[in-house]
């Protein structure tokens, strides 16, 4: 998500494939470091409760997860 | 003759005057392409009246994609979300949030509808452009939504907290807060969980 456009594209790409996954790391890093969050809609077990999951690591990113979403740190309004 | 010459003059500044302003736009964005080239950052020289009612349409998408059905239709109908959370008062009761989009968090306690605080809380743009803009309402919302559900702690860590009525009127809040019951009743007694004023009028 980015102020005055919403929602932008950044990278995609398959994450079983070397290649692609190297590109998508360094896309998720770079987002970070630009003082970022990200976050993935889950679906939490046994409540069924829709929610995000914060990530902080590439790592964090659930297998099953088809997009991860970033948008600008908080701050107080 | 003097007069003539004062109406003459008069009638040129007014004839000159949408060449002086079309000049002035010029070099304000000339001036801002400037700004925006010794930045490295990218602005659009031409605006495009279309493009925040676009981003708009495709935040009301995603959104709609994130939460479930029935925040969905809270929004789509109401204007805001109810997020239950899971920070509780000293008596061990949830909270839950009103979420609005480009207005402070309302933090309340659910059963009592008692409002408790607002939390200002704002996702400013971090790339350096060159415009004061602002996320879409509905990105502003799941933005939020995504931070309270996620890591509530840290959102509210992040926001300024204040009294209810600082930023956002408690009448409306309360109104909000009796128009969401109705909603909900509603919603129920179309899903068939609870019969209508009528139909227990008679069992």
């Amino acid at each position: 998500m980015k102020p005055g456009h919403g929602e932008i594209l950044l990278a995609e790409g398959d994450p079983a494939v070397r290649e692609e996954e190297e590109r998508l790391v360094e896309e998720f890093r770079r987002q970070l470091d630009a003082g970022m969050w990200a976050a993935v809609p889950t679906t939490a077990p046994g409540t069924g409760r829709r929610e995000a999951q914060m990530i902080r690591d590439y790592g964090d990113i659930p297998q099953d997860a088809e997009r991860v979403i970033f948008f600008p740190r908080a701050s107080g309004g | 003759m003097l007069l003539a010459l004062l109406a003459l003059a008069t009638v040129a500044a007014i004839l000159a005057l949408p060449t002086a302003l079309r000049l002035a736009r010029a070099e304000r964005e000339r001036a801002t392409a400037r700004r925006a080239a010794r930045l490295g950052v990218e602005v659009d020289s031409i605006a495009d009246p279309g493009r925040e009612r676009r981003a708009e349409q495709r935040a009301r998408e995603l959104l709609r994609s994130c939460v479930n059905e029935e925040e969905w239709g809270m929004y789509r109908d109401l204007g805001f979300i109810r997020v239950r959370g899971r920070r509780t008062g000293p008596d061990g009761r949830a909270y839950a949030y009103l979420v609005y989009p480009h207005k402070p968090v309302v933090a309340y306690l659910p059963e009592e509808r008692r409002l408790l605080s607002e939390y200002c809380v704002d996702f400013p743009d971090l790339t350096g452009a060159i415009s004061d803009s602002r996320l879409p309402a509905s990105d502003d919302v799941l933005a939020k939504w995504m931070a309270l559900t996620g890591d509530e702690e840290r959102l509210l860590r992040s926001a300024n907290m204040h009294l209810v009525g600082r930023q956002v009127d408690p009448g409306r809040i309360r109104r909000d807060l009796w128009r969401l019951d109705q909603w909900e009743r509603e919603r129920a007694r179309r899903s068939g969980d609870e019969p209508d004023a009528a139909e227990r009028q008679l069992t």
